[in-house]
């Protein structure tokens, strides 16, 4: 097997030069957001003249996207990944126009550079912002490939076809690989792009298929790829110790002690550095104290003896009992605030055949990416270098920048593997620490947290409440529907990152009368985004509450569900990022009929049944459940109906919709993030139980490869989870669950 | 000064004694493929073979190793070589981040090496103490399941001891 995985590729950020009449710059191209570097200057005669037998020992730069070398075809991957696939799926487009053979591929991770545009991985967004401008890149270099081979065989370029790392001239039985032809190649000038042919979908050869992640093989046997395992020369280990509330400053810290102590090398305090108002994801530095030692695990046995005294005169107090019982209070009317009213809402409720009125409730919870946060920092000449596992490495350098008061020029982030993001990673709080730490300091310094530390210092999911009412006709119909969500407020004015509703969220364009309100409440610890960020929450009240009043209506739920989305349409004609009712029906319908809906189950077992859409992303699943008299909750399958478009990588997709829903179930039982006088109560998880193979459901993903543009699937298979499984402990025993975790609600 | 076996090398360390194992194979030997996930013994990210038993090494002290053989999934197989599991994961394409990979192989090999056909309940026994965050649990059970017999042919070739 070729290794796809070869760590670096020299020359593949800084342009390579081919010989000195060439010249070479790069160019951006208005509009497409694609940036390639580009060969010019060198006339058809003289292009001609580098022949095929100056195979390329280094690789030579087709494009930013497209190198290719004797040794094969190199593809940068420009996002960072984190567990989603990207660095698989994003090189599989640029491959499929190139008709480069997936096993010449080697894929390397990009640096951080402008001309790859927006290097973010969040929002679910790296396949659909990337879809177009990747073709190009394969289409464009292999357009430049056909014409260097049809410049040496004198043909027009027409005849010649691709294949394999192949340009085949059938009529004259001739072809000549990449390989060869890469010298040529990078002198031929760079095609419009707007004039490309892109493949139609029945030519891919590639894309559909089930391919192994590009460095699996690094994985298995143990590879230094991520953040924690940046290794270099001469490098220290630090340690970050802030107040368990946020918020705290050092009053007083033993830093003679702690030097003392064999294997650190410093001790110091930092105190607290706010950032400029405005700027996305940018961060404050939390005040703390750094312990910086020779190796990690002399730092962290250092934090034993540190002693620190905070003044939490401004830290957090926000205490989670007290925020539910004030939700619980305030759920009896409407909220403070309105958020959208449409038709009779008075009306609707007053003449309704029945109403339904019920309380749902989420829990803060932690990220708990598997990697610990860290990042690694080198300060030199006042220029500071960074080695992070970030999903947001030109936000991060930004955000440095801020509140260091540095020249962003002056700061180089790479982005390296992250073990897990979830969101997490999106805000480069670690990034801020270790330049801080590495200011004061004439070696690399990695700075690790300890999993105390992580979950102690995230950027929670925010916990919720929704006081929801619906309007029932006499046919049944869902004619009336009333949300007061109570969530929280950083700033007194605007709600935390997935604090917030809107009337586009299903069932929202689909009832006559509506009416959304809220009540937010004030709340010091940072909240941030977590994996499909307010769907992961509102999908469980909205889409059990919409089970409530199905099953109080007599009717069945699928059918009920489908009446719901009526004929197909857009809800925003022309706007394929709002949802589609036809796309929608069809994985409501194919989640039923694949889990057995209607039919005779195993004794015991029940279906529970959800939609959501988020991400652009149309989901249903069906989860298969029973619970035993000491109401543990088996979850014994759980089938998930998708259209998000034609699928990339198979193999990716579907291994992102079953970590989706087991992440889904691990989250929904048993974790909360308890927050008593602004400190998070559980620290590890043992308090924090992420689910273990033994529970894990057998997870059935069936894709609708619809012909709309492929859109993102790192988030959107996850908030339909709970409520199918929520729908199906009622179908299993009467009971409605109305909390997460539902541990706290008595199951296990 | 600590002596103890790594990955069939002989080796010694005059790290702390109470320094936990997985910090020394970490930061002084710098093999990187065991990771850090807890720090409590709680989630497997650590896990290496002791004597051929899989070991939580985050609250190991390296002193407990003294004089004994210590396996990383460095030494498990070898890039040319792999491991029947590795192998399998391969195949199977199981990690999504892949942090927890190296530790869920760990665990794997110690079970395969004294049940080569494990039942799905020896599996999740076996594998309870390793936490994937990303969910790759069904992938990791096909995986081990799909090796079987060939775990067989890899231990006997390796010399090794099966107790079947
Ligand atoms: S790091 Fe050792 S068990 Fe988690
Ligand atoms: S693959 Fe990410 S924690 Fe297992």
């Amino acid at each position: 097997m070729k290794r796809k995985d070869q760590p670096t590729v020299a020359g593949a950020v800084t342009v390579t030069k081919i010989d000195r009449r060439t010249f070479l710059r790069v160019t951006g191209v208005a509009g497409g957001g694609l940036m390639l570097g580009v060969t010019v200057g060198c006339s058809p005669e003289e292009s001609a003249k580098v022949r095929s037998a100056d195979v390329a020992a280094e690789p030579i730069e087709l494009n930013a996207y497209v190198q290719i070398s004797a040794d094969g075809i190199f593809i940068q991957s420009p996002n960072p990944e984190i567990g989603q696939g990207v660095d698989t799926a994003l090189p599989m487009i640029v491959a499929e126009e190139l008709d480069a053979a997936w096993s010449d591929v080697t894929v390397v991770q990009a640096e951080t550079h402008p001309r790859f545009d927006r290097q973010m991985s969040g929002g679910s967004r790296s396949i659909p912002s990337r879809w177009l401008p990747l073709r190009q890149a394969g289409a464009a270099a292999r357009h430049m490939l056909v014409a260097a081979a049809a410049l040496q065989w004198e043909v027009d370029p027409a005849e010649c076809e691709t294949r394999d790392s192949m340009v085949i001239h059938a009529p004259s039985n001739r072809s000549l690989s990449y390989m060869e032809l890469a010298n040529s190649a990078a002198v031929q000038p760079l095609p419009e792009l707007d004039g490309l042919k892109l493949k139609d979908r029945s030519e891919f050869r590639l894309l559909g298929k089930r391919v192994g992640g590009a460095k699996n093989h690094t994985l298995v046997t143990g590879g230094a790829l991520f953040g924690i395992d940046h290794r270099m020369p001469d490098l220290l280990y630090a340690t970050y110790v802030k107040c368990p509330a946020v918020g705290g400053r050092v009053k007083a810290a033993n830093l003679e002690a702690v030097k003392a102590l064999p294997g650190v090398v410093d001790a110091f305090v930092q105190d607290e550095i706010k950032p400029p108002p405005g700027g996305f994801l940018t961060v404050p530095l939390a005040a703390g104290v750094a312990i910086v030692a020779e190796d990690t695990w002399s730092a962290f046995r250092a934090r034993r003896v540190l002693d620190v005294e905070w003044d939490e005169a401004d830290a957090a107090k926000d205490s989670w009992s007290a925020a539910r019982a004030q939700a619980q209070e305030l759920s009896a009317g409407a909220g403070n605030e309105a958020v959208a009213d449409k038709g009779d809402v008075e009306g609707a409720f007053d003449n309704a055949d029945k109403t339904l009125k019920s309380f749902y409730e989420y829990a803060f919870v932690s990220h708990a990416q598997m990697e610990p946060q860290n990042s690694t920092a080198w300060m030199r000449d006042g220029k500071l270098e960074i080695w992070s596992p970030t999903q947001a490495p030109q936000f991060g350098a930004d955000s440095v920048a801020n509140l260091l008061d540095m020249d962003v020029a002056d700061i180089t982030v790479h982005a390296l593997r992250s073990g897990g993001g979830f969101g997490r990673r999106a805000i480069n709080d670690p990034m801020v620490e270790v330049a801080a730490i590495a200011r004061r300091l004439n070696r690399p310094v990695k700075l690790t947290w300890t999993r105390e530390d992580d979950m102690a210092h995230d950027y929670y999911r925010a916990g919720g409440f929704h006081s929801l009412e619906g309007a029932l006709d006499g046919d049944g119909k869902l004619v009336g529907w009333r949300n007061h969500l109570i969530s929280f407020t950083h700033d007194g004015t605007n709600p935390v990152i997935g604090g917030n509703i809107d009337a586009n969220i299903d069932p929202g364009p689909f009832v006559p009368n509506l009416n959304l309100t809220q009540t937010l409440l004030p709340w010091q610890t940072p909240c941030g985004p977590w994996r499909a960020p307010r769907s992961n929450v509102v999908a469980f009240a909205h889409q059990c509450f919409l089970h409530e009043l199905s099953h109080a209506a007599g009717r069945d739920h699928l059918e009920f569900m489908l009446e719901l989305m009526g004929e197909p349409q857009w809800l925003e004609e022309g706007n394929s990022w709002s949802l589609h009712t036809g796309r929608a029906a069809g994985v409501i319908r194919l989640a039923a009929e694949k889990a057995g809906w209607g039919k005779t189950l195993p004794e015991g077992h029940a279906l529970g049944l959800a939609f959501y859409f988020s991400h652009a992303g149309h989901i249903a699943e069906a989860a298969e459940v029973s619970v035993s008299d000491d109401r543990t909750v088996h979850v014994h399958r759980v089938t998930a109906a998708v259209d998000v478009g034609p699928i990339v990588n198979l193999s990716g997709a579907e291994n992102q919709v079953q970590g989706s829903v087991i992440d889904g179930f691990s989250t929904m039982l048993g974790q909360q993030v308890t927050f008593e006088n602004g400190r998070a109560l559980e620290t590890n998880f043992d308090t924090y139980p992420l689910l273990r193979i033994p529970r894990a459901p057998d997870v059935d993903v069936h894709f609708i490869q619809s012909d709309f543009p492929p859109t993102g699937l790192g988030e959107p298979a996850l908030p339909p989870l709970a409520p199918a499984v929520g729908n199906a402990i009622f179908a299993a025993t009467g009971e409605r669950v109305r909390r997460m975790p539902i541990a706290k609600a008595g199951y296990s | 000064m600590i002596e103890f076996e790594l990955n069939g090398e002989a080796v010694r360390t005059d790290d702390d004694p109470n320094t936990p194992l997985l910090w020394v194979i970490r930061d002084t030997f710098k093999l990187k493929g065991s990771k850090y996930g807890c720090g409590a013994g709680l989630c497997g990210a650590c896990t290496m073979h002791v004597d051929g038993v899989a070991s939580r090494t985050c609250t190991l002290p390296v002193a407990a190793v003294a004089n004994r053989r210590v396996t990383t999934i460095e030494g498990l197989g070898t890039p040319q070589d792999l491991h029947p599991l590795q192998a399998a994961w391969h195949e199977h394409s199981v990690p999504q981040c892949g942090y927890c990979q190296s530790g869920q192989i760990m665990s794997a090999a110690a079970l395969l090496a004294s049940n080569p056909t494990p039942s799905e309940a020896e599996i999740d026994a076996a594998m309870s103490g390793n936490i994937c965050r990303c969910g790759c649990y069904p992938r990791i059970k096909k995986a081990i399941q799909s090796v079987g017999d060939t775990s067989l042919a890899y231990n006997a070739a390796a010399g090794r001891e099966v107790n079947s």
